[in-house]
């Protein structure tokens, strides 16, 4: 099939802005959902998380980072183009209910996938407080579609050039100080914030879900690679989640996993060519 | 039948066996008695009228031929090539009393290669349209089977299918040197063209669910296929260089994984491989590792060589190509290195006790028996459960204790109303031509349904 790119646009440094035209995903489409995306006839199926849609349009939105080979074809797209595999949603989709007070906090290209989740959150009647964390404030995006979503937004820079200065180990302190205690953390990003975020809440007892993103292939459950262990038992993050409790997670065995093919696609990309041409 | 020789065919994944020639082909065929009940008939879940297809080619009228396989098959060219024959139709051939039965599957797949070769596909005479809609759900041979009978019967019939290509287990299972990838798409595009719409890259119970087709669709058919792998809940399973067959074989076939770097996806090429199982899949993922460069193949089975559940044309294949078997070997542990990559696998030697339920010998662990045996990467192929995506997201559908969907054995009707379902989503792994016989079931039950209903 082919489906049809609205936008590709870099709207941070090698954070990527991705509308693509596919009705059928933009019908049914839910907060914490993904899609599986192949840029070619030759590439590989990656999961992006979608970050928005417009279902009159019937078209949605992902954010991604461009990290290796198969991102980097995406980030190449422009508008016009087709890519031949768009399949969706996947996933269970994020519980929403009225929890109270909810915290969602995004990094990364998770800023664009809690976003929808902030959303719905807020329409379902809950205290919504997010907290976008980046390096710096020129990696922040979509700040305005959260002070629209939110009763209050948190920034966090590494470098302090915008909001706080620090990192997401200061979140509780800074809920304290704002005299809020959730009833529920949501965290979308990379493996690493989500894991620091699940070891900060548990001494405080916050429930704390995360929504990974391991390996995978077929996002239907029928290849097994999204595995992880959760709460010691074995689970597939393409059916079962990709939401889990983030407490019960074995993060070190996920850190590792997630490493499988480096050797093959990641190191390459390190070595320069430019000994070949002496 | 003429192969490739083990040392040419472990360097590639061309097919292994190469079809009969004509006059091989004429020859073999009139060894058949042509009996008058014949019992080759009774063994073919799909009830080929066997002796005569082969009457045809003995009076050397293959288009004949084709045209009596495909009144009940309509993939002949992938039944000849991976049915179980000796367990089937071959199995109840009078000519094997005495000695070899017929090779009925060579023969099918002769008919069904010769018929490609021409070039010209012929298309069976079609029913007028009767304006009901059939939506197939996987297009695997169940479903494909399910849209090849509907749509002759004049049935409006599409197909969603989760995966980009078609086939299923077909595409992403069956690998390359076995079943060319080319012929099934041959077949799907043979379907295609009577008529049938296929959608791809579309996840019933998720794109849309089974309930909202069910407002445009007047009846269903779910031929989902098998899903999540099982493991064997040992330590280790999930170190880094384990893979589910399932994984490993995507990879390879769907993926063209052999193909790294003109493909995108990745498949690793250790050195020193152990695959876990005994079955068919056991033997395509250790023959694929073989052919991806791995020094040594291992495949551990915890009961003796005549249990092991594989076809013994695939088991010798194997041998052949150099796979070591680790016979009467359970595997207890996976032990990792500091970087969370396998390095070792713990065994223990294995007797054989009494028949169990299965009626074949039960292994029974040798106390203080065990051993380490160095391995850069593990393969489990011990099985899968039926996918858990219609299941999970179709309220109302009666499933089995092991997840599968239940049905009426006469009709593959399911516990809801217009809907069916058929293959390894009811039976489990199971094969591709029972799998068929579902579809031809369900396909008569659908049509009668339709039909009654005004
Ligand atoms: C449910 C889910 C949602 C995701 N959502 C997003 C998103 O919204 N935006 C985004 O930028 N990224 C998202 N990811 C991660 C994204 O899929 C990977 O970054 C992408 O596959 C990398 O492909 P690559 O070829 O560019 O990089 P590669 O060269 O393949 O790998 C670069 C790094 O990414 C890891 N990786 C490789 N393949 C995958 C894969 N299939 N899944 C996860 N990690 C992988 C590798 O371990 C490696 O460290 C999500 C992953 C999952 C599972
Ligand atoms: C490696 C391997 C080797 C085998 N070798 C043999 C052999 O030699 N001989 C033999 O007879 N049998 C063999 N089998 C078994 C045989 O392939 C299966 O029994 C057969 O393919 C089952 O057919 P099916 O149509 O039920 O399902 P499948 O072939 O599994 O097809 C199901 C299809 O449905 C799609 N699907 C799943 N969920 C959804 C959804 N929610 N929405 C849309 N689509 C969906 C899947 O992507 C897939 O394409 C082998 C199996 C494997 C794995
Ligand atoms: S479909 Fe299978 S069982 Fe039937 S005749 Fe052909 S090879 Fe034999
Ligand atoms: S049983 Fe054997 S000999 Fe008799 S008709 Fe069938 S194939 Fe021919
Ligand atoms: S991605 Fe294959 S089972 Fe989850």
């Amino acid at each position: 099939m082919a489906y049809k790119i609205i936008e590709r646009r870099m709207i941070v440094p090698n954070l990527h802005e991705f509308i693509v035209e596919a009705p059928a995903v933009a019908e049914s489409v839910k907060p914490g959902n993904f899609v599986i995306v192949r840029p070619d006839e030759h590439g590989e199926r990656i999961p992006l998380s979608v970050a928005d849609w417009d279902r009159t349009a019937g078209t949605v939105t992902s954010i991604f980072m461009q990290v290796g080979g198969s991102t980097a074809k995406l980030a190449r797209l422009k508008p016009g183009n087709t890519i031949p595999t768009y399949v969706g949603p996947l996933g269970k989709e994020t519980v929403i209910q009225n929890f109270g007070a909810v915290l969602c906090l995004g990094g990364c290209y998770g800023i664009g996938s809690i976003y929808p989740i902030a959303r719905a959150l807020k329409e379902a009647g809950n205290k919504v407080y997010s907290v976008l964390e980046a390096r710096s404030s020129f990696l922040l995006y979509w700040e305005d579609k959260f002070h629209k979503v939110s009763d209050k937004v948190f920034i966090i820079t590494r470098d302090g050039t915008r909001g706080k200065k620090g990192h997401i180990g200061q979140i509780p302190e800074m809920l304290q100080q704002a005299g809020i205690v959730p009833n529920l953390t949501i965290v979308n990003g990379c493996t690493f914030q989500m894991m620091r975020m699940s070891q900060i809440t548990k001494p405080l007892g916050w429930k704390t879900i995360v929504n990974m993103n391991p390996i995978m292939i077929d996002g239907t459950g029928m290849c097994g690679v999204c595995r992880l262990s959760v709460g010691g038992k074995m689970k597939f993050a393409c059916v079962d989640g990709p939401d889990f409790d983030g407490h019960e997670i074995d993060w070190e065995e996920f850190l590792a996993r997630r490493k499988s093919y480096n050797p093959e696609e990641v190191d390459p990309l390190r070595h320069s060519s430019c000994r070949s041409h002496f | 039948m003429p192969k490739q020789t083990p040392w040419e065919r472990i360097k590639n994944f061309e097919e292994v066996a190469l079809g009969y020639p004509i006059e091989t082909a004429v020859e073999e065929a009139s060894r058949c008695l042509q009996c008058k009940k014949p019992f080759c008939n009774q063994g073919c879940p799909v009830g080929i009228d066997i002796p005569g297809f082969i009457k045809c080619i003995v009076e050397g009228d293959i288009a004949s031929g084709v045209k009596k396989i495909k009144e009940t098959n309509a993939l002949p060219a992938i039944c000849g090539r991976v049915c179980p024959q000796e367990e089937q139709c071959e199995k109840m051939c009078v000519v094997g009393k005495k000695g070899d039965p017929l090779s009925i599957g060579r023969l099918e797949r002769f008919v069904a290669d010769w018929e490609a070769a021409q070039g010209k596909i012929e298309v069976p005479d079609m029913a007028p349209k009767t304006g009901k809609k059939v939506a197939i759900v996987g297009a695997g041979p169940a479903g494909v089977t399910v849209a090849n009978d509907l749509i002759i019967l004049g049935h409006d019939v599409t197909i969603f299918e989760a995966l980009h290509e078609c086939g299923g287990v077909l595409m992403y299972g069956i690998p390359e040197f076995r079943l060319p990838k080319r012929i099934v798409n041959r077949e799907v595009e043979y379907v295609r063209s009577l008529g049938v719409k296929i959608y791809t890259d579309f996840v019933v119970g998720k794109t849309r669910t089974v309930d909202q087709l069910l407002k445009e669709f007047d009846a269903i058919f779910v031929g989902s296929g098998a899903g999540l792998p099982w493991f064997m809940e040992i330590p280790g399973e999930n170190l880094n260089g384990v893979f589910s067959a399932n994984e490993y074989l995507t990879r390879v076939n769907l993926m063209k994984g052999f193909r790294f770097p003109e493909y995108d996806t990745p498949v690793k090429r250790p050195s020193r491989v152990a695959v876990v199982g005994g079955g068919n899949v056991a033997m395509d993922s250790a023959r694929t590792a073989i052919r991806l460069g791995a020094d040594e193949v291992h495949l551990v089975y915890r009961r003796s060589r005549t249990e092991l559940p594989a076809r013994i044309e695939e088991v010798e294949n194997a041998e052949e190509e150099g796979v070591i078997f680790d016979l009467l070997t359970l595997p207890v542990r996976l032990i990792g290195d500091e970087r969370g990559w396998i390095k070792e696998m713990e065994c223990l030697r294995m007797e054989l006790g009494e028949p169990d339920s299965s009626g074949r010998r039960k292994p029974i662990p040798v106390e203080g028996s065990n051993f380490i045996v160095p391995f850069d990467a593990a393969v489990i192929a011990i099985g899968n459960s039926p996918n858990p995506l219609i299941p999970m997201t179709t309220p109302g559908l009666e499933i089995s204790k092991k997840g599968g969907i239940v049905t009426s054995a006469e009709t593959g009707q399911t516990s809801r109303p217009n809907i069916w379902a058929g293959g390894d989503i009811v039976r489990g792994a199971a094969t591709v031509i029972s799998a068929m016989g579902d579809g031809r079931i369900a396909a008569a039950s659908i049509h009668k349904h339709l039909m009654n209903k005004e």
